[in-house]
């Protein structure tokens, strides 16, 4: 299989010496959707611009369907679709011209078509003879995936799609999302909601400090995250586990007042029934029970914190 | 060559053109036929003629020129500033379009509208004086090829300027002075002899000589050297958008 974008050693210095990406290694496989994490100001955004060819690389290079983004932009742009994180419309076009407007910049023929389907699949076409001035914040993020949607593109990147937008679009937009891919479209989405990157992406990649910090399959992640830890605390401290209760997962805490078991939640037996049956009967007395479960958020975050400089 | 991309931008910015009608056309008509009244019947009256040629038509050519050089460069600039200042820029540096497709679409459809003005105003004064043309493809070509040169330099403006006011600096600063001093209202020859030479430094000069050659047959400097600067100034114009392009200035980070 392709990769859809292969990224080899990006780095990016801005002219005002901020260093936004730190040698940046990754590859999009084609069809997938890929979530891109990251605090504010982690390079997400300048990744994008690099592939896009918006900004320039100060070193390495970018591939996208085998195509290099400078010496081949030609065919590598009009093969992405880009809808930007800011609100950035034509005040005073119509929904119309300006979707047939990115169409034709792309280097397509006119389509009418094509674009009155786009603007129907966005709940558009009943708005396309007005001005975008005259739309709520909301219609006009769909105006802008309508735009990026008017060329067929093979690549859509999507920077923070959701970010200031009410449920009922956010739904909307996850099942467009969701027949382009099945359409084939490789899409790359940048999000400050996890909940979002957790439901819909395939692979999800964590960047900060211009650096990407992991990549992982949603599944193996999702493992890590159904593991779950049931902590029992003791009426009275503990000096060791008592022999009838060693196990694997099992750890006292440092002044024994507390039992951790740590736990697959989705396996068929978790241990819970037999561990509970083991304290009843080596007399030992729980106080209160409690379970924690590492959530995709707090992985980012400790993966955030721990690179921080 | 993405023809569809010159199309759409020339078409976008011409809705731009025709939803804006009352600035972009029937303000520069006004303030002409204003210079008409001032020029042409107040100062009229006294000049009379001037090498043969009573003095209200013979600022025509003049006037034309000085609409023609404020309204393309008011125009190109602003129709690739106001992109960059919005932010909608994005989508035309993300597209696959090279810089001289962007030129094209955007100085194209400038210099349209220039030219489309140019044509008005002179209808106009046709209708307030006499007026003759005796080189009708010379006066055309000298037309076009004034406004796709400050068309194009209204363009580099829109891409170097940072803000609104420095938009309005090199029109306000550079090109009114020049195009006032460029023989718009009068014969270079009227002036002294080293203020002569000094006006021959002045690229307009040249402008304004080679239009009003081709209503009048007369004119401050040959035709032909009229013809070559303004070859020159496009040259000239052509080279720093080109530069712009290679090295991404002021578009892209």
């Amino acid at each position: 299989m392709t990769a859809a974008i292969t990224v080899t050693g990006v780095e990016k210095t801005y002219a005002s010496g901020f260093r936004a990406l730190k040698g940046v290694d990754l590859e999009i496989r084609r069809g997938e959707i890929f979530a891109l994490l990251g605090p504010n100001g982690a390079g997400k955004t300048t990744l994008i611009s690099i592939v896009c060819g918006i900004v320039k690389a100060t070193a390495g290079r970018v591939l996208v369907e085998g195509h290099d983004t400078v010496s081949a932009a030609r065919i590598t742009r009009s093969l992405i679709g880009l809808v930007p994180q800011e609100l950035t419309t034509d005040a005073f076009e119509t929904v119309l011209a300006t979707v047939s407007f990115s169409r034709g910049l792309f280097g397509k023929a006119p389509d009418p078509a094509h674009v009155e389907r786009v603007l129907r699949e966005l709940s558009l076409w009943e708005k396309r003879d007005t001005q975008i001035i005259a739309l709520s914040g909301g219609m006009k993020r769909r105006v802008l995936i309508a735009k990026a949607l008017s060329h067929e593109p093979q690549i859509l990147f999507l920077d923070e799609p959701t970010a200031g937008v009410d449920v009922e679009l956010r739904r909307d937009m996850w099942a467009m999302v969701r027949r382009l891919k099945a359409q084939g479209v490789t899409i790359i989405l940048t999000t400050h909601y996890i909940q979002e990157a957790e439901e819909m992406a395939d692979r999800v990649g964590v960047i900060n400090g211009g650096e990407i910090v992991l990549v992982e399959n949603k599944a193996e992640l999702m493992r890590k995250l159904g593991r779950k830890t049931l902590i029992l605390t003791l009426e009275e401290p503990l000096p060791a586990v008592p022999d009838r209760l060693v196990r694997d997962g099992l750890a006292l805490s440092a002044d024994g007042t507390e039992l951790a078991h740590s736990y697959d939640a989705k396996a068929d037996r978790t241990g819970i029934t037999t561990l509970l049956a083991d304290l009843a009967a080596s007399g030992v007395r729980v106080k209160d029970l409690r379970t924690e479960q590492s959530s995709l958020e707090e992985i980012f975050v400790n993966l955030v914190r721990t690179a921080a400089p | 060559m993405n023809l569809h991309a010159v199309k759409a931008i020339y078409h976008f910015e011409m809705a731009r053109t025709r939803r804006t009608l009352l600035q972009s056309i029937v303000a520069p008509v006004l303030s002409t036929a204003l210079y008409f009244v001032v020029f042409g019947a107040a100062i009229g009256g006294r000049i009379n003629e001037v090498e043969g040629v009573p003095y209200g038509a013979f600022i025509v050519p003049g006037l034309i020129m000085l609409s023609l050089l404020t309204q393309s460069i008011a125009n190109a600039s602003f129709g690739i500033y106001f992109p960059r200042f919005t932010g909608t820029i994005y989508e035309v540096l993300s597209a696959p379009v090279s810089g001289l497709e962007i030129a094209l679409g955007y100085v194209g459809a400038a210099a349209t509208k220039s030219v489309i003005l140019g044509l008005i105003i002179l209808a106009t004064a046709a209708c307030i004086v006499p007026l003759r043309i005796d080189h009708p493809a010379v006066m055309l070509l000298f037309l076009v090829l004034t406004a796709v040169t400050f068309s194009l330099m209204g363009f580099v403006i829109g891409i170097w300027a940072e803000g609104f006011e420095q938009l309005q600096l090199v029109p306000l600063l550079i090109v009114t002075p020049l195009t006032f001093l460029g023989g718009s209202f009068y014969s270079v020859d009227m002036l002294p002899g080293f203020w002569r030479t000094v006006a021959l430094f002045n690229p307009v000069v040249y402008l304004v000589s080679g239009f009003r050659w081709s209503f009048f047959s007369l004119a401050d400097v040959p035709v032909g050297i009229s013809l070559a600067a303004t070859l020159a100034c496009l040259g000239a114009c052509l080279a720093l958008t080109t530069w712009i392009f290679r090295t991404g200035y002021r578009l892209k980070k």
